[in-house]
């Protein structure tokens, strides 16, 4: 049988003259396939399109021969050329009467052009003829054409006939039909917004095909209004139990299973349909235990159903037998020897927890083990999955193995995304300051210049802020801590633009806070900086604002200030600074070390970067100086309110550039109403992240922004839900900080003294809460939940809230903490004393219920500790864990070598890469037939060299002879 | 959408058949394809059959030297997007008759045309292999 099939295939296209086309073509595809190296391919192709445009400006190409150009023109673009030279032939091609013509037409023109390519236009109205065919082969083509080529403009030329061809009497019309709409509704879905009756008539439809096909679009239209569809779920129901019980014709089987596509897309809308919606859910339960049950388990596609189950039973409303069934599934697919469907059970175990957190616990191991494991997609799925059970007892080892991971990729993109996760839960979840500023330090040195400037910002306030207690020795210990982390980091080549922003800030604010090191010791670091970052004007600013204050902090201390030459010389070469800012900042620096000690004390007050400056927005103090001036005749003030037309510049004249600037950005942005406190004045720097060098600017400016940046303390819990953020980053902007850094500021605002620490303690509590609600609500009673908020809330922001009592169940919790607290004086030692403290990482990384953490506690080896977070189970499933890997590693580099000697193209270098494609191929194979469980009998055909022989002395008679045959060519897919 | 785009690949990272579900322009693919390319056929053949790239997955398969290749939305069944492919291989196979990479790149066309018919939008809409053949093959009778 096989072999008369062979042989009549092989007279079919002898028939044809080979395989019915030329031999300039055979030659061509012979060339590209024997091609060896991507030159060689550019070299054929390049070639090939010469020959191709003198082809066709010959006169009357025949139209077989034509098609045989278009075919020849795909394959120009699709090894990555342009072939525009040609598209009006592929145009061309679609007005011709011959159905395969036309189709390749249709083919081509849809892979070379975009729906907005100016030659569309040219084939709307073919596609509008073919629609009115009676061939429905042509009606088909040009439905896949429509699908391609219409866009949101176009859509009405052809609208209405595609509506009509929903009633067509071919199935394989209404299919196409129905998709075209689908397409449609995508491209602009308020074109078809009064045609979704038609979705659901289509669900009725007798073929399988055309209502498996409306599943699509119905899939699109739930996913955006699920309620509006609700009265199909018992529609959706019927048809998955029917498909289920074997109802669809056996040629929808894959596998031996029924048409397991379709039950996938309906579980996925039956997923969408009982999200939140217990009536709904409860009417799928039957069907769904029924799926859990019947699917096979052995093959890979009844397990992509099995999966598709999990992700439905996670979305609708729980149900505690469909739970179980799924826990199974996943530790089936955990404990696999596949890597896909350890990757599954990863994703579904993610979903899961959030319902049952308890299942994660007995899959501890597996999940540490794809964590270790070589494979990329594994290990971020992974991450994945742990970033979705963090929480303040674990944070620390998962944060730590996120920033692990981050340093070793190159990938920018998946390193940003890992960065801001890492910032994400250790601004969550940090333990302690002092944890969160050694984090900080990590991510900003490997990816800072990927992270959000926002999180710098952060940054900068807490080291600002400290605890915010009480506790004034600890808030300095932790500068001192972050001060001489910084002396060590700031010598590293290389580092980001805004870390380096920060350790100015930080060195320049508290650099000799402690006494332990002077003056000039620091600011010969900040004149390095600036100089090693010659290009940054950032970096600059921040360096030379900061050597500012340190020196502004030796006045005020009455110590005699010794101005280094090297900055001495910065500031000459500032002071001549195309930049205004930068030449400002001199000047200002200039100005202030010639001041006295109680004028520069008022100016700088030392420590008070947190202090918060009150306004008077009267400017009363001016009263005098105003009355003098009208009674000189001067003009008197119009509120700018009052003034008609666009903001006049002219106002701020006498202000330089750049503040006019910034002041006519602001007047744009902060109009929103909110409610204005004038007490608390938080002054906050909204633009601050377009914005990265703080600049002095006159209160006037702040006034304007203040009604926006101040959330009221109740507004804080409620409508800042998702903002925090933003919320924070108003309470923390510049000002905050820059008030010191700037004595215009200072100077020419009257200035009396609150603390934002109370508005911003209230307003962090509230949004962290929320945040900690949104990833715990499901899966932590709520008495559990408010402890964690308040160490979370204490150990970030600290406060009030730190001292109160706490369920016994958090003891350990709280201990720990407070050792970090309290122990984590010494910045050097702080690594080690991080990795001590925590002495049961591995349970807590996996600890859902407090229960088991505060049991497992084996004081093993702290170096063991530092490996990771195996520790749980014994030592000795370590080492095999670890033995194992090691034994797999050659194997990977063996498969590893294989594809760059494949590569080498000489006939001996073919032979071995062709052995181990047979190694492969059985390897497949055998897959293969164990998921086909030797059902589809077809693929027990074996590899077959008679076949490929076959072929190619098939290929030598049409005339190409191989001069170099490349095996490969010639080999069965399918084995 | 679902499917974003299709690829076929030999073993040198040759492109034998692309097909996009979303329009990109020629640079964008020049650019796209050798860098999936390169990520997947540098995994060893015990990984998962799954990349991630940028925001969004590759799934892919091997059959003798050739390498089909699926980039899917992140919230595609990744299981499925594999099964998929090989009934892509057996519908292909059950054409032509033990297919292999030449066979592809002789009938290129029709290929691209199976494709259409189980793929549109990005969806997949037809499983039946006699329902996606049956076109083809009333066109060869055709001609």
């Amino acid at each position: 049988m096989e072999q008369l099939k062979t042989i009549g295939r092989e007279l079919a296209m002898g028939s044809q003259g080979g395989f019915g086309q030329s031999k300039e073509f055979l030659d061509l595809v012979k060339s590209i396939g024997e091609a060896r190296s991507k030159a060689e391919e550019e070299r054929i192709v390049l070639l090939e399109i010469e020959t191709l445009k003198r082809r066709l400006s010959e006169p009357d190409i025949p139209k077989r021969k034509m098609k045989e150009y278009i075919i020849r023109l795909v394959y120009v673009e699709m090894l990555g050329h342009d072939g525009s030279f040609a598209y009006i032939h592929a145009v061309k091609m679609t007005h011709d009467d011959n159905l395969l013509l036309k189709r390749t037409g249709y083919l081509a023109v849809s892979l070379f052009l975009s729906d907005d390519h100016d030659l569309i236009i040219l084939i709307v109205n073919t596609i509008q003829k073919d629609l009115r065919s009676d061939n429905y082969l042509v009606v088909c083509a040009a439905l896949n054409a429509v699908c391609k080529l219409i866009n949101d403009e176009t859509v009405p030329a052809v609208l209405p006939q595609v509506v009509d061809l929903l009633g067509h009497p071919k199935e394989a019309v209404r299919k196409k039909a129905i998709m075209a709409l689908h397409r449609f509704y995508q491209k602009s879905p308020s074109s078809v917004s009064h045609l979704v009756s038609n979705f659901r008539k289509r669900l009725c439809d007798n073929d399988p095909g055309v209502m498996g096909a409306t599943l699509c679009s119905l899939f699109d239209l739930i996913t955006i209004d699920a309620n509006s569809f609700k009265d199909l779920v018992v529609s959706f129901v019927s048809i998955l139990k029917q498909v289920a019980e074997r109802r669809l014709p056996k040629a929808y089987d894959y596998h031996q299973l029924p048409a397991p596509f379709i039950q996938i897309r309906l579980l996925k809308i039956l997923a969408l349909l009982g999200s939140g919606d217990k009536q709904s859910s409860e009417q799928m339960y039957t069907v769904v235990g029924d799926i859990f049950r019947k699917c096979d388990s052995s093959s890979n596609i009844g397990n992509a159903v099995l999966y598709e189950c999990i992700c439905c039973v996670s979305s609708i409303y729980p149900n505690p037998r469909l739970l179980e069934q799924a826990a199974q599934v996943i530790s089936r697919f955990l404990k696999s020897d596949s890597h896909n469907l350890k990757y599954m059970g990863i994703d579904a175990l993610g979903r899961l927890i959030k319902i049952s957190p308890e299942i994660a616990e007995q899959h501890q191991l597996a999940v540490i083990d794809c964590l270790e494991d070589p494979d990329d997609t594994l290990k971020r799925k992974t991450f994945e999955l742990l970033y979705k059970m963090t929480k303040s007892s674990n944070v620390e080892v998962i944060v730590d193995r996120m920033i692990d991971y981050m340093i070793s990729i190159n990938d920018n993109h998946y390193k940003t995304y890992i960065a801001s996760r890492c910032v994400e839960l250790a601004e969550q979840f940090a333990p302690s300051n002092q944890w969160f500023i050694l984090t900080m330090n990590k991510v900003f040195e490997h990816a800072g210049d990927l992270v959000n400037v926002k999180v710098a910002h952060n940054l900068m306030k807490l080291i600002a802020e400290g605890f915010g207690e009480d506790d004034d020795n600890a808030d300095s210990q932790l500068r001192s801590s972050a001060v001489e982390s910084y002396l060590r980091i700031i010598g590293e080549p290389k580092l980001p633009s805004v870390f380096l922003q920060v350790i100015c800030w930080v060195l320049g604010e508290y650099g000799t806070a402690d006494g332990k090191y002077s003056a000039s010791y620091i600011t010969g670091k900040l004149c390095d900086v600036a100089e090693a970052y010659s290009n940054d004007e950032s970096v600059k600013a921040y360096a030379v604002t900061a050597i500012m204050k340190i020196y502004a902090f030796e006045i005020s201390a009455r110590r005699k200030v010794d101005i280094l030459p090297e900055c001495q010389s910065l500031v000459e070469e500032l002071s001549a600074s195309h930049s205004t800012d930068l030449q400002q900042r001199a000047y200002e620096l200039q100005a202030v070390i010639s001041l006295d000690a109680p004028a520069v004390e008022s100016i700088i007050p030392p420590d008070a970067s947190c202090e918060d400056i009150e306004i008077d927005k009267n400017l009363s103090f001016l009263n005098g100086y105003v009355q003098e001036a009208l009674e000189k005749g001067a003009q008197p003030y119009i509120p700018e309110n009052e003034r008609s037309g666009v903001l006049d510049i002219s106002n701020f004249g006498n202000q330089d550039h750049h503040e006019a600037l910034t002041h006519s950005l602001r007047f744009e942005a902060y109009e929103l109403p909110k409610p204005v406190m004038p007490s608390r004045v938080p002054p906050a720097a909204v633009a601050s992240s377009t914005e990265l060098v703080p600049v002095p600017e006159p209160s006037y400016a702040r006034e304007t922004r203040q009604p926006a940046s101040l959330p009221s303390a109740s507004d804080a819990g409620s409508s800042e839900l998702k903002l925090r953020l933003d919320g924070v980053q108003k309470k923390w902007g510049r000002p905050t900080y820059s008030s010191s850094a700037s004595p215009s500021t200072n100077s020419s605002s009257s200035t009396s003294h609150k603390t934002t620490n109370g508005v911003t303690q209230v307003d962090s509590v509230g949004t962290s809460n929320s945040k900690a609600r949104d990833t715990y609500d499901s899966r932590r009673p709520q008495v559990e939940i408010s402890p964690e908020k308040q160490k979370l809330a204490s150990s970030l922001f600290g406060g009030p809230s730190k001292t109160e009592k706490r369920p016994s169940s958090a003891n350990h919790k709280a201990s720990k903490a407070s050792t970090h607290t309290s122990e984590k004086s010494q910045a050097p030692k702080a690594a080690a004393a991080h990795t001590e403290v925590n002495r049961e990482p591995a349970p807590d990384l996996l600890d859902l219920g407090d229960s088991t953490s505060s049991s497992s506690a084996p004081a093993i080896d702290p170096f063991k500790q530092l490996e990771g977070l195996l520790d749980q189970t014994d030592v000795a499933s370590n080492v095999n864990h670890g033995t194992a890997g090691a034994a797999k590693t050659p194997d990977f580099m063996g498969l590893y070598a294989d594809t760059p000697v494949s590569g080498l193209g000489s006939s001996v270098g073919d032979l071995l890469p062709t052995n181990r494609d047979e190694f492969n191929l059985t390897s497949e194979l055998s897959n293969a037939t164990r998921t086909a469980q030797g059902g589809v009998t077809q693929f027990n055909k074996g590899p077959n060299p008679k076949d490929a022989l076959e072929k190619d002395s098939l290929v030598r008679q049409m005339g190409v002879t191989p001069t170099s045959p490349n095996p490969n060519l010639f080999r069965d897919l399918l084995g | 959408m679902g499917i974003r785009f299709i690829l076929m690949v030999n073993k040198q990272g040759q492109t034998r058949l692309a097909q996009y579900y979303e329009y990109l322009t020629l640079e964008e693919r020049r650019a796209l394809e050798p860098e999936i390319v390169r990520k997947c056929l540098a995994r060893a053949e015990q990984q998962c059959s799954f990349v991630e790239h940028r925001n969004y997955k590759i799934v892919y398969r091997r059959y003798a030297s050739l390498f089909f290749l699926v980039g899917v939305d992140n919230d595609e069944n990744e299981l499925a997007i594999l099964e998929f492919i090989h009934l892509l291989v057996e519908t292909m196979d059950r054409h032509f008759g033990n297919v292999c990479e030449l066979d592809i790149m002789f009938h290129l066309e029709k290929a691209h045309f199976m494709l259409e018919e189980m793929v549109m939008n990005g969806c997949i809409v037809e499983t039946n292999k006699s329902s996606i053949l049956a076109p083809i093959q009333l066109m060869d009778k055709m001609n």
